[in-house]
């Protein structure tokens, strides 16, 4: 009895010296991995972050809109937001990369996903970024056409048509993730339309003695009206 | 006969206008047109370019060139049918050479820049001494206009002769409260119309202007007129203005605002950048000869709608503040809000306010904090605000007044020069 409880014990510790013996390189290897995950993750967040600095990406989030986002929000600026996400995407990529070293069941298939997934979160983030831009760029250039054309209500114009590009890259940017694709896209058309619908009942039903008026002020008195009162520039 | 055409444009020219250059051989002077619907009044201008140079240059080879942007009307054929056999008999003057009347289409589009290239590089092909411009929407030119402006560069040789029209004081806002003080101030040329729609310059400036690749860059781009009276100064060219006469009365309103300050405000901004080296050079400016006698244009009244100028400015800076306030320094903004909160009885918009205005826009342009063409179209509401202090000021005073006025703001542009380099310098 004795025995039998002694040789098992020295199987146990064998074993456990052996699987010791067997996972400690791996370890080591996962450490090292993780280890080197860090620096090289650390000189590309510097990479980065100088790469964005010359090529003043401030003053593109600045343009877009997202410096103001991001400081209402209490983030740091926006170089240093993406910096600080490319050293942590390239830490965790490593982390798991050193993860998967250990060989343990299960993880192996959600590490694969991280990884395929690391391509589509970027793409996404590219595309609202540029959304973001792209917003900026044509509800200014709508706000300095409508203030120009001496057009009532222009802010409200100029900030309709960020939304609306605001809401659309949204959604391609979800619709890129995969995350609820059914329902952004159906909350888009939905906003959309419904913004579309209102404006015309509105303008076209509702309003007709106002749109009657509206037309014929822009088309004939208000035109009449520049055209005497306008000093030639050239 | 007409040299080979290694020239880099020839492949803009069409065959038909080669052939044409080349039965014309060569000729001393030549005389552009740039059409685009203009039916209207071409019949008229045609006729007194015709007569100008039956007066003035009876023993001189001239050429006519129209290069025209796809007109729908029937100006080329007018131009094309206009004979000069009339006003021979009517005047009694005969040319000792054949006057040549060549037209071209350069494209379908109107593209002043593509226009006056294709006019000066049929000008230089023809080994042409002299080029003279003639709007064809200039109904009150006189047959003297010719000899006034083609005299200089033929025979005085100047390389550019800039205009100077007989105005209403309301005329040409824009020209006396930014394009003359402003290239004064950063070219030191005291040139009173920088954008003339008449103008002549020599062969060798247009030979320039056609090698060097102004028109790829910006500012040749967005405005060839006013960047050939830039290339002349930043040259060195010779350069001098001649008195005209009247300018017909434009129809008040019909000019687009965006695409008049693209093409004059824009283009002087975008040329500061190209430019640096030569105008952060320049400490005062200088008077340039001029040829003929100023007269005063009879002010008959005018009636401007202040109230709505007013409007105008205080409702675009009301809206456009956003925007303002990414070109602007927190102080000039402050100061433009207080004056788009006044009544129009205390309204003023300083000229020295002004002359900060502008060059805060020129340092946003070359730093290009949002993006350039927004930063020119942001500027119409702060300019009809100026054109609104000048309607003020000018309303009862005499020409001394509005001249002594026009002085006392380009004397502003050239003291706070310092100011532009300054913030012109700064980290973008």
């Amino acid at each position: 009895m004795r025995e039998i409880i002694v040789n098992e014990l020295t199987q146990a510790f064998q074993q456990m010296a052996r699987d010791i013996a067997h996972y400690l390189p791996r370890l080591v290897v996962m450490l090292i991995i993780v280890l080197i995950g860090w620096v090289i993750a650390y000189l590309l967040k510097l990479l980065v972050r100088s790469l964005l600095r010359l090529t003043k990406f401030a003053k593109l989030s600045e343009n877009a809109g997202a410096a103001q986002l991001l400081h209402q929000a209490a983030l740091p600026s926006s170089t240093e937001l993406a910096s600080r996400f490319i050293f942590w995407i390239a830490w965790i990529g490593f982390v798991l990369l050193g993860v998967s070293v250990l060989g343990i069941a299960g993880l192996q298939e959600y590490i694969s996903r991280f990884f395929f997934f690391l391509p589509r979160l970027f793409a996404a983030c590219v595309i609202f970024f540029f959304g973001l831009v792209a917003a900026s760029f044509f509800s200014r250039a709508v706000l300095l056409t409508a203030v120009n054309a001496n057009f009532r209500s222009s802010r409200m114009f100029s900030v309709a048509i960020r939304l609306i590009i605001v809401i659309f890259a949204l959604s391609m940017a979800f619709e890129v993730l995969g995350i609820a694709e059914q329902t952004m896209l159906v909350a888009f058309a939905t906003v959309f339309g419904a913004a579309m619908l209102g404006l015309a009942i509105a303008f076209g039903l509702g309003g007709q003695d106002l749109a009657r008026k509206f037309l014929e002020k822009k088309f004939t008195r208000q035109n009449r009206e520049e055209r005497e009162d306008e000093l030639s520039p050239l | 006969m007409i040299r080979e055409l290694e020239l880099s444009e020839e492949s803009l020219l069409t065959d038909e206008f080669l052939r044409q250059l080349i039965n014309i051989g060569e000729v001393d002077i030549v005389v552009g047109l740039s059409t685009h619907n203009n039916a209207r009044t071409i019949r008229p201008v045609v006729a007194a370019i015709q007569a100008g140079i039956l007066k003035c240059f009876p023993r001189e080879r001239v050429a006519i060139i129209n290069a025209d942007g796809g007109s729908q009307d029937d100006t080329i054929e007018q131009v094309q049918n206009a004979s000069i056999d009339d006003l021979r008999r009517d005047s009694k003057v005969y040319a000792l050479r054949t006057l040549h009347s060549i037209s071209v289409q350069y494209g379908r589009i109107p593209d002043s820049g593509k226009a006056l290239h294709t006019i000066f590089a049929g000008a230089d092909l023809l080994r042409a001494k002299a080029c003279v411009l003639i709007s064809p929407e200039t109904t009150t030119i006189e047959p003297d206009w010719l000899q006034r402006l083609a005299r200089p560069a033929y025979y005085d040789n100047f390389d550019l002769v800039c205009p100077i029209y007989q105005r209403h004081r309301y005329e040409g806002a824009l020209v006396r409260d930014l394009l003359y003080p402003m290239t004064r101030s950063m070219y030191g040329s005291r040139i009173r119309e920088p954008y003339g729609s008449e103008f002549a310059i020599s062969g060798r400036l247009a030979a320039d202007y056609l090698s060097n690749g102004i028109m790829d860059q910006d500012w040749g781009r967005m405005g060839p007129e006013i960047s050939i009276t830039i290339l002349a100064l930043t040259g060195k060219y010779r350069v001098c203005q001649s008195f005209l006469g009247a300018k017909p009365p434009s129809s008040r309103g019909g000019h687009d605002m965006v695409a008049a300050m693209r093409r004059t405000v824009g283009a002087l901004f975008a040329s500061l950048d190209a430019n640096f080296p030569c105008w952060s050079a320049v400490t005062e400016s200088q008077p340039v000869p001029t040829l003929g006698t100023v007269t005063a244009h009879p002010q008959e009244a005018l009636r401007i709608n202040r109230k709505r100028l007013l409007d105008l400015f205080a409702d675009g800076v009301t809206q456009l503040d956003p925007v303002l306030s990414s070109i602007l320094s927190p102080s000039v903004l402050s100061d433009i809000r207080g004056i788009a909160a006044l009544g129009i009885d205390e309204f003023d918009y300083p000229a020295e306010l002004w002359t900060r205005t502008v060059f805060e826009f020129a340092a946003s342009y070359h730093k290009s904090t949002i993006n350039r063409d927004h930063i020119i179209q942001a500027l119409i509401p702060l300019y009809r605000g100026r054109s609104l202090t000048f309607v003020i000021e000018n309303r009862d005073g005499s020409e001394q007044d509005i001249e002594r006025r026009e002085e006392s703001l380009c004397a502003d542009f050239e003291r706070l020069k310092p100011f532009l380099l300054e913030i012109w310098a700064e980290r973008k």
